[in-house]
């Protein structure tokens, strides 16, 4: 942003000195601009975090009186809430939970991908009703996560929908790999539209004439798919599928309505960061939630190192070069 | 362009810690030494909010509206919260540690007065003015707090056996079933009814959840256990204990409690009994008017009666619930707050709660009240009932408390540990919670 208004400066050549002060006032009133949205993000994104991990220092409401009444007042306890989260029985809440967090994390992405990917492409595709298709698609995507979880407790009970059809009588909202099974339907029932609706975008912004170029070349229905669609959809694919990672590792809702927030086979870090809130520790609840931001934060840098980075090359040599490069070479590599 | 994914995650990352900032409103507390809880400091009056679940028949408007009417310069106001119990319980904390005014008196269940007495959040009732002498008496041991008075009950509850009249008295049993044994006898004898096919025998709440904590209170009461003594000290590691955790593996082994038991909450309980496929269901009162339903909804209404729940050798403990009121310490016009809770838990007003909404009176007298007892035939059964009842362990950290008797239970009626060894872990485990 910073290079934008940079570049917008109407820049008056009257010798070197006279520029770089230009420049300067142009840096600082980029400054002066951009400082209402940056005392914004402080205010609702570095307070909180900042606030949640000062939380996470603190312990208070321990122990009772003589006459039975909380002892007030916080005490500054360092890193035991933190130490506390990995030892005894806590430990094994926690890894339960952690394992349950990625493991939804991989299949519900995973999944929603292939799918979104493939609704996405029927919702590109020009036929009678498409608009109602489109329509109905992202009907999921707009129940709001409480009231799903709803509907799929009614379809999952032990004399309901998902049983009669199955003609099965599986406890799905029980404890165990059915559970878990449960949880990962509806979510993935529920967002791939978010999937599918990012990816369409990307697919409308791909040129029809790099297709008919392909088609010329030879190139078949799957290769088109391979060599063109997804190396071109891929910057939107990666942020749509970023953003849906940061989403299912806060995964709350959903197995909270559908199964219940005590049930260790649906338990998530969220779960376990609530029920110590709920249960007014809120000093053990800043750390758990502490412990999953740095996950969170682990985890979206690594993706955007290792598949983003892609996303950030090709945006920096569209900048020096404005044409479609990336295009381009595939064209190039399909004509081989 | 390269600021947008990162920009993202940050805004995702804080989204997922602000979820939990926010107890964060308290911080800093300590500085509230004038909030002592003690007795005969309600004082002041003008306008007052009551903080309840949802007003459901309307009753309690109506009653705040009479209140108001008499009194002019002490207007009440109902601010309803969530439906959820423990959203309401969470409302309530935040009001509490933000020590606003907002609410001033709270509509609080039993199980939750430990904790809000403990913390300071609500001002102590003076016992000797509220005429406790006509309450039931189990019913007052649910708003007290290590011997003082913090919240009066306005209304009752108690676990109740909902039987198939119509299908004992096909398989020739007259009286309903006293002990488990004569329980599972009937179950036997209506199997072999051509009516009896499919119905199962017997169900109470085993899902996870806060009626699993009650349906181990019942078993493990009713055959002499606890999970604390008298003193409050954890004493579940008990042969009685363990008899009574016996019976709810063994219901569920045997094929007494249908397979779907542990995902059946109350409601999936009362749609089960309500379909006709349960011969024996213990449930709250609340039941007794759903199922009696004529409209269709219920294939069941005037072929069921209500009986004590059974227990090994005669009746069981059932587990007491209810609601009390409670004035917030942090509350001002604390006394009409005090005049407003004896005006609602006074007999009219008792009453006609009772007949609106079939919540249970906590007054002795109403249930003898002709009215009454022809509007719900149970009433006698559920008096006696409330008199035997046992309240749930009364702790400070009662969230925590329920949930290891939860998970304990749980793991022990679905065959992942054995009795012996989930009544030892719940007793260390308990031994933690209870210890200041």
């Amino acid at each position: 942003m910073a290079t934008t208004i940079n570049e917008g400066t109407p820049v008056i050549p009257t010798g070197r000195s006279r520029r770089a002060k230009v420049a300067d006032s142009g840096g600082r009133l980029a400054a002066l601009l951009l400082s209402p949205t940056m005392l914004v993000l402080a205010l609702v994104i570095g307070y909180p975090v900042l606030a949640g991990f000062r939380e996470s220092l603190f312990t208070r409401g321990e122990g009772l009186d003589a006459d039975g009444f909380v002892v007030e007042g916080e005490r500054f306890v360092g890193l035991d809430n933190y130490a506390a989260i990995f030892s005894g029985d806590r430990a094994t809440a926690f890894w339960n939970a952690f394992g349950n967090t990625t493991f939804f994390t991989v299949t519900t992405v995973f999944l929603e991908t292939v799918i979104g990917v493939a609704m996405a492409l029927i919702m590109q595709r020009a036929f009678r009703g498409r608009a109602f298709v489109r329509a109905s698609i992202l009907v999921p995507w707009a129940i709001p996560t409480a009231i799903s979880g709803l509907l799929w407790r009614w379809i999952f009970q032990a004399d309901g929908a998902a049983n009669a059809v199955l003609g099965t009588d599986i406890l799905w909202t029980a404890d165990g790999p059915a559970a878990k099974t449960a949880v990962i339907i509806a979510e993935v029932w529920k967002t791939s539209p978010f999937i599918a609706l990012l990816v369409l975008a990307g697919l409308q912004m791909i040129p029809r004439e790099v297709y008919e170029a392909a088609q010329v070349d030879g190139a078949g229905a799957l290769q088109r798919f391979w060599r063109i669609t997804l190396p071109l959809v891929k910057p939107a694919l990666l942020v749509a599928v970023l953003f849906r990672m940061l989403d299912v590792l806060r995964m709350f809702d959903l197995p909270a309505v559908l199964v219940g927030v005590n049930q260790k086979s649906v338990q998530t870090l969220t779960t376990i960061s609530w029920f110590e809130a709920s249960n007014l520790r809120y000093g053990s609840a800043a750390a758990y939630a502490t412990v999953l931001f740095v996950y969170i934060a682990v985890i979206s840098y690594l993706f955007v190192k290792l598949l983003g980075a892609d996303i950030i090359g090709q945006a920096r040599e569209v900048r020096k070069k404005p044409a479609t490069k990336a295009g381009a070479k595939t064209v190039r590599k399909v004509a081989a | 362009m390269r600021r947008i994914p990162l920009a993202g995650v940050v805004a995702g990352l804080a989204l997922a810690l602000a979820a939990c900032g926010g107890g964060d409103g308290g911080t800093g507390g300590g500085g509230t030494g004038g909030q002592k809880a003690a007795a005969g400091e309600l004082t002041g009056r003008g306008p007052i909010t009551l903080a309840t679940g949802k007003d459901r028949s309307g009753n309690m408007q109506k009653m705040v509206d009479a209140w108001n009417k008499a009194h002019p310069n002490e207007q009440a106001r109902i601010i309803e919260l969530p439906d959820e119990p423990n959203e309401q319980r969470q409302q309530m904390i935040q009001n509490a540690t933000t020590k606003s005014d907002t609410y001033t008196i709270l509509n609080l269940d039993v199980v939750w007065t430990a904790e809000f007495a403990a913390n300071r959040w609500l001002a102590e009732l003076p016992k000797d003015k509220l005429g406790l002498d006509a309450f039931l008496p189990a019913t007052v041991t649910t708003g007290e707090y290590r011997g003082r008075l913090f919240a009066l009950p306005t209304t009752s509850d108690s676990g109740l056996l909902y039987y198939r009249k119509d299908l004992l008295e096909k398989a020739g049993i007259a009286e309903p079933p006293k002990t488990w044994d004569e329980m599972w006898a009937a179950c036997d004898k209506v199997a072999k009814l051509p009516e009896g096919k499919g119905v199962d025998c017997y169900l109470t709440e085993v899902a996870k959840g806060e009626g699993l904590t009650v349906s181990a209170a019942e078993a493990i009461n009713s055959t002499g256990g606890a999970f604390v003594d008298a003193s409050g000290k954890p004493n579940v590691n008990t042969p009685e204990a363990k008899k009574g955790l016996e019976f709810l593996i063994n219901a569920i082994k045997d094929g007494r409690m249908p397979k779907a038991a542990v995902t059946l909450d109350g409601e999936g309980g009362r749609r089960h009994f309500q379909s006709g496929k349960l011969l024996f269901h213990r449930q709250w009162p609340y039941q007794y008017g759903l199922a009696n339903a004529e409209d269709g909804s219920s294939k069941v209404a005037g072929k069921f009666a209500v009986a004590p729940i059974p227990g090994p050798a005669g009746p069981g403990a059932a587990n007491l619930g209810g609601h009390n009121y409670a004035i917030s310490a942090f509350a001002k016009n604390k006394a009409s707050a005090l005049d407003f809770i004896k005006f609602s838990a006074a007999e009219p007003q008792q009453k006609a709660n009772a007949l609106a909404t079939s919540q249970a009176p906590t007054l002795t007298s109403l249930y003898s009240d002709a009215e009454m007892v022809a509007k719900y035939p149970y009433l006698p059964t559920l008096k006696a009932a409330i008199e035997n009842a046992k309240s749930r362990p009364s702790a400070v950290k009662y969230g925590d408390v329920t949930t290891a008797i939860q998970n304990a239970v749980y793991d022990a009626i679905t065959g992942k540990t054995t009795a012996d060894q989930a009544l030892a872990d719940l007793q260390a485990k308990l031994g933690e919670l209870t210890t200041p």
